[in-house]
């Protein structure tokens, strides 16, 4: 047993310390009725290298970006790690600590959520944040669900169809049981306009949720969105991508009133979608409303200064029922890996990833459009993402295709979008290479349209 | 030893013009990105984030990773956290590229050897609990609450029963109210009796055709099994209720008795617990859910499935209340849990739990001498003293214990929950820790009560900082740098 320190002598003295013969007279406490009477129907146990050797095999079965051109975005990035994040993510002074319930055993990590917190301040141009929640889904939902308590009557929340499917099941799912009604303004392949956000928008919207650039890469125009949502009473919640404000303007400095969005592009690899970091900010009225940890300056005894879990009487521990959220566990080692992304990279070199990540994508959108099959929809600007239509209608034999001449070419849009069918999702980082980039739309372009299908989406 | 400089906030440390990071020349012929996109989105200036190199950013981090305790170097017996050995090996393989450089919606053909580990922690989960249907997606164990709890309400609503109750014991984690709350229920407080189990008599009068779910967490809060479970089960099966599981304790009775043997409905499990993901400090966890077959249909969407042509996600699943999480879940999370489970099979994961056990126990009749344990004299996986005594004859309070204790280099017990007991503290020591640590922290616990009164007050001697000031933290929140990293100093 590599985990366990018994041996058969200290085993013999504890139970004769405790007065009992066997470790089983230990569970008599449990009714005989419920226990098990047999062994666990389990795998039999494996040694380190042989449990290696069978994980290696699985992982040799997936189809990785480190091997893969990825393309795939939708919310997950392959962005470049600098070395020092998983250098310090692995000191095990990090990672095997906990929640810092005791201040003077947890400086180290309450510093760390307290530099996070005020980097993802100066990033979104916000206020406050919190110290990070599980994922930019269902950051969203608890960006909304501070909306709506702050709402009396609870009311409307207005989100256009380009926010991350996904996203909108998982506030769907947290809104099932709210005095809130979910309105979807189907916006086609296009940006949200003012006029249109006008149309819908009434007295009895709580807030506006939009995503900057949009699950379509889109740069949607938020000052004016903002406008018309202040202007009819209701809060703007924005989900934007963390990288791409090293050149947009800042959501704080468009009008939004919270920010969220998915950390994992800030220093954290795909890892199969998790765990992810939920980054949620706000401006100071909120506060108070905030689900989650919070780490805030103070002094000690002898006036050092120091940092603490603060504003506790929000949280579920103190506040049970009344809790501003049910949230216990957070994100802090994604925290922590954000942190030192952003330390390592700085402002400039955000900047110059962004740039980068822009330049690549408008290169990839003009070497597809060049080929006749296929078409980049639309001509909002757009970020690091665009959609491409294949002309042939025929998205998953082009990505198996590709899949098999070594890309993960795009995203199929069918699944969320059953109107985009045609479509594909392309995201390209400051990771993709010309080479690449070239070979990817050579590859795209000459893969082959079977005639049979042509005919049926005809 | 210490250094105070590296530790100076990373506002402070910034210098004009550092940099450590430099980025390729764009390969691509286009034009600067300014050019690119309209003038009325773009930045007039790159954000205003620190300017270090690169050795300033990892001696500060890395000078504040001493200012922590950790599993790795002290042990932690925090109750109700299972703060257990994270085994090194996991690291390794949640960073095999196969798994850390899979992006998670790359279709099922491209993931099979990711989609098999995740089937086969559905199934193992599902034979751990004796609840065969199984979500992997909530991303922690409130999560897990939630989503259970909307299973519940889409099961009863399909039955067309208007239910809005859900019974919570006083001694629950507060995340069950909380969750509850958000699920859409109203919640009600069941006491408990002065042993700590459900008090029959108060759940009979508050059982009625409105209760939903009750929530109970088994072992309870006070590290005990409740003998009455089958008859709680039995009494809220028997008005049309479900049972939830909170699974906070299954260190105690993996491979010991199954929760859907003792009439649970649903649970969850955290993985970051009983099966030894490490906790970074606050996080991640993960929350997956198990239920009953005739929950599943109502499952967060999608589930791993298997036919011949290999494993699928279906996402075609009418009933389901939905997503709850983005994606696959806390992959990297399941992943430690299914080599663990892997590692330890039937025999290793029913001598754990004996030896957490064990542990508990022993230091439970060693530790009632000093400090009473008002439920003793035997527990599962943890116990719950109380410092009430002491605190009248001395002043001495539970905090005041687990901060002296840090200063002999033992993490602190979870103090002040269960909520049910005065100056409660609360010890879990895992069956990761030896008998010789055991007997160090008996001793260790025995000279502190021995120890003037001030020290005590006074404690932590030893660390960085003593009794930070909290109310003037809450009262006047600073939340963030109050000089913004560049500018300033340029």
């Amino acid at each position: 047993m590599d985990y366990l320190f018994d041996t058969s002598g200290d085993r013999q003295t504890m139970l004769r310390a405790l007065g009992v013969e066997r470790v089983e007279d230990l569970f008599d406490g449990i009714p005989s009725n419920c226990r098990l009477s047999s062994g666990l129907k389990l795998p039999a146990p494996l040694g380190e290298l042989e449990l290696q050797q069978h994980l290696e095999s699985l992982a040799g079965k997936n189809y990785q970006a480190a091997q893969h051109a990825c393309f795939l975005g939708g919310g997950s990035y392959d962005h470049f790690v600098p070395s020092v994040v998983d250098s310090i993510a692995s000191r095990a002074e990090f990672y095997t600590s906990y929640t810092p319930y005791q201040p003077e055993a947890s400086q180290g990590n309450l510093q760390v959520m307290f530099e996070y917190q005020s980097l993802i301040c100066e990033l979104t141009g916000m206020d406050v944040s919190n110290a990070s929640l599980y994922d930019g889904a269902s950051a969203v939902a608890e960006g909304v669900l501070m909306c709506l308590h702050a709402a009396p009557r609870g009311g409307t929340v207005l989100v256009p169809h380009t926010m991350h499917p996904e996203y909108r099941e998982v506030l769907a799912t947290y809104l099932k049981h709210m005095q809130a009604t979910l309105r979807v303004i189907d916006t086609d392949m296009s940006l949200l306009t003012a006029a249109e956000l006008q149309r819908h928008i009434g007295a009895d919207t709580c807030c506006v949720v939009l995503q900057q650039p949009n699950f379509l890469g889109q740069i949607e125009s938020l000052q004016e969105l903002a406008d018309v949502t202040h202007q009819a009473g209701a809060s703007l919640v924005v989900s934007c991508d963390p990288l791409s404000l090293g050149i947009l303007k800042r959501p704080g400095d468009l009008g939004a009133d919270i920010v969220v969005a998915e950390g994992q592009c800030l220093g954290t690899p795909l890892s199969a979608g998790g765990p992810y970091l939920g980054i949620l900010a706000c401006r100071e009225s909120f506060l108070r409303r905030m689900p989650g940890r919070i780490v805030g300056e103070t002094v000690d005894r002898k006036g050092r200064r120091c940092w603490v879990l603060t504003l506790q009487t929000r949280e579920q521990h103190i506040r049970r029922e009344k809790a501003t959220s049910n949230i216990c566990t957070n994100q802090g080692l994604l925290a922590l890996r954000a942190a030192v992304y952003l330390s390592v990279v700085g402002g400039q070199g955000l900047r110059d990833v962004a740039d980068l990540a822009t330049r690549k994508a408008h290169y990839a959108a003009q070497q597809i459009a060049d080929c006749e099959r296929f078409e980049v929809v639309g001509n909002a600007p757009f970020f690091k993402e665009f959609v491409v239509r294949d002309s042939a209608g025929q998205v998953d034999a082009l990505l198996s295709h590709a899949a098999s001449r070594g890309f993960l070419a795009g995203l199929p849009l069918g699944r969320w979008y059953p109107q985009f069918r045609d479509c594909v999702l392309v995201a390209v980082t400051e990771k993709r290479t010309r080479h690449e980039i070239d070979a990817w739309a050579n590859c795209l372009a000459n893969a082959p349209v079977s005639r049979l299908e042509v005919t049926n989406n005809a | 030893m210490r250094n105070q400089q590296a530790v100076q906030l990373l506002s402070e440390l910034s210098q004009p013009g550092r940099r450590a990071s430099t980025w390729p020349d764009c390969d691509v012929p286009m034009p600067a990105s300014s050019s690119l996109l309209p003038r009325s989105c773009l930045a007039e200036h790159p954000p205003q984030l620190p300017e270090l190199s690169e050795p300033d950013v990892v001696r500060h981090f890395s000078n504040l990773s001493t200012r922590n305790m950790s599993v790795d170097t002290h042990m932690y017996p925090l109750g109700s956290c299972t703060m257990k050995y994270n085994p090194k090996r996991h690291e390794r393989w949640a960073a095999l590229p196969g798994f850390a450089h899979v992006h998670p919606l790359q279709s099922d053909d491209t993931m099979q050897g990711l989609l098999q580990i995740l089937f086969e922690l559905q199934q193992m989960l599902g034979e751990i609990s004796g609840l065969p249907a199984v979500s992997l997606q909530p991303a922690a164990g409130a999560q897990g609450e939630l989503a259970a709890l909307l299973v519940a309400a889409a099961y009863l609503a399909d039955r067309g029963e208007k239910r809005h109750k859900v019974l919570v014991p006083d001694s629950a984690h507060g995340t069950n109210p909380a969750s509850a709350r958000m699920a859409g229920f109203s919640t009600v407080t069941v006491p408990s009796t002065s042993q700590g189990f459900v008090d029959l008599d108060q759940l009979h009068r508050q059982l009625d055709q409105d209760v939903a779910v009750v929530m109970i967490t088994n072992p309870n809060t006070l590290g005990l099994f409740d003998p009455q479970i089958q008859t709680v089960s039995r009494m809220v099966h028997d008005v049309g209720g479900l049972i939830y599981l909170d699974g906070a304790n299954m260190n105690a009775i993996v491979g010991v008795s199954r929760p859907g043997d003792f009439g649970a409905d649903m649970m969850h499990f955290n993985p970051h617990k009983t099966f030894s993901g490490p906790h970074g400090g606050g996080g991640p966890g993960a929350g997956p859910i198990c239920v009953t077959h005739a929950l599943e249909p109502y499952l967060p969407s999608p589930v791993v499935e298997y036919d011949p042509s290999g494993y699928r996600l279906n996402f075609d699943r009418p009933h389901s209340v939905g997503r709850v999480r983005s994606f696959l879940g806390n992959v990297g999370v399941l992943l430690r849990a299914y080599a663990y489970l892997r590692t330890l099979g039937p025999e290793g994961l029913r001598r754990t739990t004996e030896q957490a056990v064990l542990n508990a126990n022993y230091l439970l009749q060693a530790i009632s001498p000093l400090l009473p344990v008002p439920h003793g004299p035997r527990c599962m996986h943890e116990f719950v003293a109380t410092a009430k005594v002491i605190k009248q004859e001395r002043g001495i309070s539970a905090m005041d214990i687990a901060k002296r204790l840090l200063d002999y280099g033992f993490h602190a017990p979870t103090v002040y929950f269960p909520l049910t007991v005065p100056e409660s503290i609360m010890i879990e020591p895992t069956e990761t820790e030896s008998k010789e640590t055991l007997d160090a922290f008996v001793k260790v616990l025995a000279k502190v009560l021995q120890e003037p009164d001030d020290l005590l007050h006074e404690a932590p001697h030893s660390t960085e900082i003593s009794r930070p000031d909290e109310v003037r933290a809450a009262r006047n929140p600073t939340v963030r740098w109050q000089t913004t990293p560049t500018g300033n100093n340029g």
